[in-house]
């Protein structure tokens, strides 16, 4: 079994609405030192023993949980004793 | 514009909402026999001149809008409409649905604002050859939260120099690149659009400005 974190971020060139959002908030809360946010997704997975787990995992980010039109990602694989 | 024995299916997600707007209409006003498909069946991709994505939700849109609809099954027999370059529209989640499956370039990120965008707004024509009659402005309603259309800098240029730019905002409600509303495929014959034209109509909706842009869009494509 292995547990896997995905780590999704938005690219650099694409603009993130949310983060900006809440760079303002953070400024209004008189946060002045804060100079950016960006908002991504932390997605875990849970994977049964596979050969080319490694292969799978890139698969799945490539099939559906990323888009890389706007997104970039990185990942962990963590072995899990059963 | 050859209506006769043309046939249109519209595929129904989980959550598609304006799929019995659009199949009314095409059928209403356009004269078009029009079939609902179910997400979860596959068709025969001999069977429809036209495939409709249409608007609402799909899947939730967990994820990102129109990520999983992508993997459906109604999906593969699109794909394969598609190879005979036959046409397809897709309207608001439609088009996101069309983006995340690169059937269309780019991608559609949260509006700028955040907000979610209920209201008619202002489209003109984009650069696509054959709407070089629509001289006007046309009021069609927008609803949505992810319309603000992203693609990077080649691929723009390429949009605008194959001429693949189907409709722009006069005045931009979301933040879309350019003020891009609407967008074509290599081919052409793919259409997506976040502007509801299908809402706009019937007469009995108090505006008609969509009748306009789905006639152009059908005279083109079929």
């Amino acid at each position: 079994m292995y547990e896997v974190k995905v780590y999704i971020t938005q690219k650099e060139s694409v603009l993130d609405p949310q983060g900006q959002a809440v760079l303002h908030a953070l400024h209004e809360m008189n946060y002045p030192q804060v100079k950016n946010v960006r908002i991504g997704k932390y997605i875990q997975l849970w994977i049964d023993k596979d050969e080319n787990i490694e292969k799978t995992v890139k698969e799945i980010c490539d099939k559906l949980l990323v888009n890389d039109v706007i997104e970039v990602y990185k990942y962990e694989i963590i072995p899990i004793k059963e | 514009m050859s209506m006769k024995n043309i046939k249109a299916g519209v595929i129904t997600f989980p959550g598609s909402n304006c799929d019995r707007d659009i199949q009314f209409i095409l059928e209403r006003f356009f004269h078009i026999p029009t079939k609902i498909l179910w997400h979860h069946n596959t068709f025969n991709e001999n069977e429809y001149d036209l495939l409709v994505l249409p608007g609402g939700f799909s899947y939730g849109d967990y994820l990102r809008c129109g990520a999983i609809a992508r993997f459906s099954k109604a999906m593969q027999s699109l794909f394969d409409h598609v190879k005979k370059d036959k046409p397809v529209i897709g309207i608001c989640n439609g088009f996101q649905i069309l983006c995340e499956a690169k059937l269309l370039p780019g991608a559609l990120i949260r509006n700028i604002n955040l907000l979610h965008l209920a209201k008619d707004v202002p489209l003109i024509k984009g650069n696509a050859e054959f709407f070089k009659d629509l001289n006007s402005v046309y009021h069609i309603p927008v609803s949505h939260s992810e319309g603000n259309y992203r693609v990077d800098e080649e691929t723009l240029k390429e949009l605008i120099d194959e001429q693949r730019i189907a409709f722009y905002y006069k005045e931009n409600p979301n933040g879309s690149i350019h003020n891009i509303a609407g967008v074509l495929s290599k081919n052409k014959k793919i259409l997506g659009m976040m502007p509801h034209p299908e809402r706009a109509t019937d007469p009995i909706n108090g505006k008609t400005d969509g009748y306009i842009i789905l006639k152009a869009i059908l005279d083109h494509l079929l």
